[in-house]
């Protein structure tokens, strides 16, 4: 038994998985170069992007650009070190008391990546002897973060409210001290966790709540602040977790609570203490992201006027979708040697998405999953729902 | 019957229509090497579990969960009334 004997299986899997297609790698694509939020060039060729959750396309946005390349000439390239080492960038408490401000919250700490910022909260909240409940369908961030937290770990069937009351009925007592996540839009088929429904079990049990709005920030309710705000139940989430890699256009993440215990995960959270803080450029770009996001409301119904055209034209034309329209649509495929192959085709006829495979995906699907932008235009959209008729004809 | 016996007995209704043909499950089967169950499908199982047997099983005590019969141990240990 050699040390490297597990990176090794995961060399056959990948092998055998490739043997199953004629073309690219999936999870190692060479981006060339990228033009714009919607375009860049994969292996020689012009690609439309339908699969980077660039939700509000502000990653060439001129306001965020300016502001970046303004950090990077005052602050330098980046922190070299923690926070806690380092010391907090003028930018870095701005971000934070601004992300407080949007979410009407008293407080905000930010991580230097969303997977960072779950893993952080989760297993400074979470200890030996607590309990944590999640949705089966959580993503990894979640999962690593309850595992690191060395806390009980417990799942509830993927937007099942019934699932979730039954498994808090057998707590008793320790339901009102559990730690319950949901997300506001799960990243695989688009939809939405039933939050009010949710909330209604938190004022029955009384456990605490967080809810990750990686995919829904910028994207659900009036103001994009997500799953919470447009369910009308923000007063009763403890915490929301977030990302800045999506509708934001950088990288980092951040939680934002009432509670003032929050600004203690700065001393509890190795995932805080004990990773670089964001670089300056990457915390301006998104300080004016979030600015950007306030400003411009109708990004948000370009998107979704974007994600009805493709949710509808894929649907017409017979693919199997996830259950409600979102600016996530993954097209379901029964195994991966199919998914892969339907993906390879999209690539080499212009279309960039993801494919997704068991066991990330929900009852051991693949999926190829498309994301919408407020970048993209209708042409692009109608495109890539003629490749798809192109390749389901094949 | 004893109450892991009884445990055991209803297991193995959820365990053997995930292995091969005309296994047998007892206490000593192996999950990942008699049932060819990887670490993802013993989670999926385990939300079947909690609701036939009425108790929570945690994701991380199944660390040393390698046979139908620790499988079985654990959900008497976690069923007993704290």
């Amino acid at each position: 038994m050699s040390l490297l004997d597990a990176l090794r299986d995961v060399g056959r899997i990948r092998e055998r998985l490739l043997a199953q297609g004629d073309g690219l790698d999936p999870f190692g694509v060479p981006v060339e170069s990228v033009r714009s939020a919607t375009e860049a060039t994969i292996d020689g060729h012009p690609i439309v992007m339908a699969g980077t959750n660039n939700y509000l396309g502000l990653t060439f946005d001129e306001d965020c650009i300016s502001a970046a390349r303004e950090a990077l000439r005052e602050s330098g390239t980046g922190t070299t070190g923690s926070r806690m080492a380092n010391g907090s960038y003028a930018h870095h408490i701005a971000l934070e008391r601004e992300l407080a401000g949007f979410f009407g919250r008293e407080r905000c700490v930010i991580f230097s990546a969303g997977y960072l910022a779950n893993v952080g909260m989760i297993s400074a909240l979470v200890g030996h002897g607590d309990t944590v409940m999640i949705d089966a369908d959580s993503h990894a961030s979640i999962y690593d973060g309850c595992r690191l937290s060395g806390g009980d770990l417990l799942r509830f069937r993927h937007n099942d409210a019934a699932s979730l009351e039954k498994r808090l009925e057998r707590l008793g007592e320790r339901a009102a001290e559990t730690l319950v996540i949901v997300e506001g839009i799960y990243s695989m088929l688009g939809d939405r966790a039933p939050l009010a429904e949710i909330v209604a079990l938190k004022r029955r049990f009384g456990f605490y709540l967080m809810v990750d709005e990686a995919h829904s920030l910028g994207v659900l309710g009036d103001s994009g602040r997500g799953l919470a705000e447009e369910a009308g139940v923000e007063a009763e989430v403890d915490f929301i977790v977030g990302t800045f890699s999506k509708s934001l256009g950088g990288v980092g993440g951040f939680c934002v609570s009432d509670h003032e215990e929050l600004d203690l995960v700065r001393y509890a959270s190795r995932p805080y203490i004990f990773t670089a803080s964001p670089p300056p450029s990457v915390v301006a770009s998104t300080r004016a992201a979030l600015r950007v996001m306030g400003e411009r409301p109708d990004l948000r119904e370009m998107l979704w006027d974007n994600a009805r055209r493709l949710y509808s034209g894929l649907e017409r034309l017979g693919f199997r979708l996830g259950p409600e329209v979102s600016p996530v649509i993954a097209a379901r495929f029964g195994s991966p040697g199919e998914g892969l192959a339907f993906w390879q085709g999209l690539v080499e006829r212009g279309v960039y998405v993801n494919l997704m495979l068991p066991p990330a995906t929900p009852n051991g699907e693949a999926l190829v999953r498309c994301s919408m932008s407020a970048a993209h235009t209708s042409e692009q959209i109608d495109r890539i729902c003629e490749v798809f008729a192109e390749l389901r004809n094949a | 019957m004893g109450r892991v016996d009884d445990i055991l007995e209803r297991l193995a209704a959820h365990l053997r229509p995930l292995g091969p043909p005309d296994l047998t499950i007892d206490d000593e089967t192996d999950l990942v090497d008699a049932l060819g169950l990887d670490s993802v499908a013993v989670i999926n199982l385990v939300l079947d579990l909690e609701d036939e047997f009425d108790v929570a099983v945690p994701i991380n005590q199944l660390a040393d969960v390698r046979t139908a019969g620790d499988l079985a141990g654990l959900i008497e240990r976690l069923g007993e009334p704290g």
